[in-house]
């Protein structure tokens, strides 16, 4: 009998300690603690993926205390495993270790070591409940824990406005994403009576198409929210204003894909709901096209990666949208290994530079950085598709089933991919070839923040042999349909994803002045992507100033300040006022006090006659 | 006692209004006095007169209704205006030592 509850305490009591006595507490401590308590979960998870049995037949699902109990609804705290929360768990507890160990190395020097690792712990904890949870509430107990996580990761230098801010943008975002996956959460409620999985999907093909069209749309909304899809992914790239771990841990490898997880999980409903499913696969497509072009662009390395990792989530999305739910949750994990090695690779280069992040201003960096440009190869080989690495198995698997469900998706993706391969290794070329462009001597990183690299490296590369999820969560969807020609898909996907490599070493190695002549001669339109389409200007002029301005205009000075504030005030002025002509009675003068009460006795001399007057 | 009381009230024959119009009337002048006059000494007179023809009143009407009560009322009255009127002397002499006024209107130290 497992017990499943460690899994996500252990990270939760390594919270409480760094928390609360972290402050107090040795260098050795903190990191003993951070890095002890998510390993141990980690061999914990290994435990049950060694000894777990068949979890296909019977998943472990545990039940600890009924939560919340009110009228007909019953929700329990219960934790459930089955082959999709293993592998999840696998690449959480596995790449948060790894990125622990790393971060002890890369934020040594950081104010507040003691309080990131606090939080680290803590998204973890809360990553681990969103995985494990058996039912919906628990699962959005976890998603609103990495939200919140998430938030205070990225705006871990709360002293830069930029930061703060990135990390506000990324919480409010998310608000909107969260608010339709609690409609949906409404919605399964009132038609299922019950938000456990098991209950929720056994009963789900009995339900009527238009319900689970909108339980899955809701969902969805969720779901782009939490993985920066169209309309929802502005949040993400200002992300990067968080610490390189936290970006390779929240914003890379775990928590964005808790979206595609969740849609996985909801699989029987959005398989009984195709408008949704198509709606998943054309925001996906559209996400995974939009953000690699603006990838192209970009300058600053972690902006790059960010939007790669926007448009790669975009991938998964497509394949969960074209039904190949084990093929997106392939990619998810293949993703996890090589974004999470690309944003440490690329944490290794800024740390190198000395906290520069633009990669106009590397170069050369070959001769000094030898072991992270080994690493970073290894990840710009996988999310190219080289075939043999990792990204290429899934990215084939996905762009099959697509090209099964609409052969203009699968071509669309392939110009994706293309581009995907052009700027990460526009990137590769400009941070490590040429001449270095700038200040200070360039350094390797100390071999607590590159072991886990090399570890990773290996993974991007064997992963697709060593975790062939679509093998392994066999049984769990329904299967995808065999696709004709399929050696000549893969064909057309691995030359898209070599013609980008080699067209960017064309431009970036042989001939560098001609990304500049591109840029030049495209003028307006290189200028548009370049600015990221304007879309957070876009965003600003249809809905946050309006919402600024609304709420100045009205809900502040009318009101907040007309009505409220004057409602209050009022009283006390009023109150002022009645007491300025009642002191004038206080002259200190005996006889004008010697009047009043005389004035009184006549009164009441008066209202004695006047009650005597009614009364007989 | 009841037969001293008889003939009292045999000699006077005045209606009991006649009493209490006239203590009114005492009454009356010593507010009126305490209000608009200037003169500590006065306004101090002007208490004695007011307390004075309250006794009036009490005494009036004890003989109305044949009760002791009243009567005795008078003597508190009497006692306690006899204390009063050595305390407020007193308080007088002392105020005039110290703002060498009797003007009511400059002594109000009352106020603040």
């Amino acid at each position: 009998m497992q017990n499943l509850w460690l899994i996500p305490a252990l990270p939760f009591l390594g919270f409480l300690i760094n928390g609360i006595l972290g402050k107090k507490l040795p260098k050795m401590v903190i990191n003993a603690v951070a890095v002890g308590s998510v390993v141990l979960s980690f061999l914990l998870v290994l435990n049950i993926w060694s000894s777990g049995g068949d979890l296909a037949a019977n998943p472990i699902h545990q039940h600890y205390f009924t939560w919340i109990q009110s009228g007909e609804i019953n929700i329990g705290w219960d934790y459930a495993v089955d082959k999709l929360t293993l592998i999840m768990l696998m690449v959480v507890t596995g790449i948060g270790s790894l990125i622990h160990v790393y971060a002890t190395g890369y934020m040594a020097h950081e104010e507040g070591y003691y309080r990131f690792f606090a939080y680290l712990n803590l998204f973890m904890f809360f990553m681990l409940n969103l995985v494990l949870g058996g039912n919906y509430l628990l699962l959005f107990v976890g998603w609103e824990g990495v939200g919140l996580c998430s938030y205070l990761l990225i705006g871990f230098y709360f002293v830069k406005k930029s930061a703060s801010t990135a990390g506000n943008k990324a919480f409010i975002v998310n608000r909107i994403g969260d608010f339709g996956f609690s409609l949906a959460m409404f919605l399964i409620v009132v038609n299922f009576g019950t938000l456990d999985f098991t209950k929720v999907f056994a009963a789900a093909p009995g339900k009527s198409t238009e319900t689970l069209t909108a339980i899955a749309l809701l969902l969805l909304l969720g779901a782009t929210g939490k993985s920066a899809q169209i309309p929802l992914y502005v949040w993400l790239p200002d992300a990067m204003e968080g610490p390189t771990p936290v970006s390779a841990l929240i914003h890379a490898a775990t928590m964005v894909t808790a979206g595609v997880y969740m849609c996985t999980r909801s699989a029987v409903i959005f398989t009984h709901a195709p408008i949704a499913m198509d709606t998943v696969a054309i925001v996906g497509l559209a996400t995974a096209v939009f953000a690699a072009t603006i990838g192209l662009t970009q300058y600053d390395i972690k902006k790059v990666f960010a939007y790669s990792t926007v448009s790669q989530l975009g991938y998964m999305f497509l394949g969960v949208g074209v039904g190949a739910f084990s093929a997106g949750v392939w990619h998810l994990v293949t993703h996890a290994f090589f974004k999470a090695l690309l944003f440490l690779g690329a944490g290794s280069v800024i740390h190198a530079c000395h906290h520069e992040q633009d990669m106009r201003h590397m170069g050369g960096l070959r001769k000094y950085t030898p072991v992270t440009m080994a690493v970073l190869a290894c990840a710009s080989l996988a999310i190219a598709g080289v075939p043999g690495t990792s990204g290429f198995f899934s990215k084939d698997a996905i762009l099959t089933a697509a090209y099964g469900h609409a052969p203009w998706m699968f071509w669309v993706g392939v110009v994706t991919a293309g581009m995907t391969a052009f700027y990460v290794w526009r990137a590769f070329w400009m941070t490590f070839w040429g001449e270095y462009r700038g200040h200070g001597h360039p350094h390797e990183s100390p071999w607590s923040m590159l072991a886990p690299l090399v570890v990773l490296a290996f993974l991007s590369i064997a992963g697709g042999f060593l975790f062939n999820v679509p093998k392994i969560l066999e049984g769990m969807f329904p299967a995808a349909e065999e696709v004709p020609g399929e050696s000549m898909l893969m064909g057309i996907s691995i030359a898209a994803g070599l013609a980008g490599i080699a067209i960017s070493y064309y431009m970036y190695v042989v001939n560098p002045k001609l990304p500049q002549r591109i840029s030049d001669g495209l003028g307006g339109i290189y200028r548009l992507v370049y600015d990221k389409y304007r879309i957070d200007e876009l965003y600003d002029a249809t809905v946050v100033n309006p919402v600024i301005t609304g709420s100045r205009s009205l809900l502040w000075k009318v009101m907040d300040q007309g009505v409220i504030d004057g409602a209050v005030n009022g009283v006390g002025s009023e109150a002022q006022l009645a007491g300025g002509w009642l002191k004038m009675l206080q002259s200190g003068n005996i006889r004008s006090y010697a009047t009043w009460v005389v004035l009184g006795a006549v009164c009441l001399l008066i209202l004695i006659g006047v009650a005597e007057g009614v009364t007989r | 006692m009841a037969e001293a009381m008889q003939s009292i009230n045999l000699q006077a024959g005045v209606p009991i209004s006649w009493y209490l119009v006239l203590s009114a009337v005492l009454f009356s002048l010593g507010v009126a006095g305490f209000l608009f006059r200037k003169s500590i000494i006065t306004v101090f007179m002007c208490i004695e007169l007011m307390l004075n023809a309250v006794n009036l009143s009490f005494v009036a009407f004890a003989n109305q209704h044949k009760q002791v009560s009243g009567h005795i009322f008078t003597f508190f009255v009497m006692v306690v205006a006899a204390a009063e009127a050595a305390v407020g002397l007193a308080i007088i002499l002392t105020v005039f030592k110290n703002r060498e006024t009797l003007n009511i209107d400059e002594i109000n130290s009352l106020k603040n």
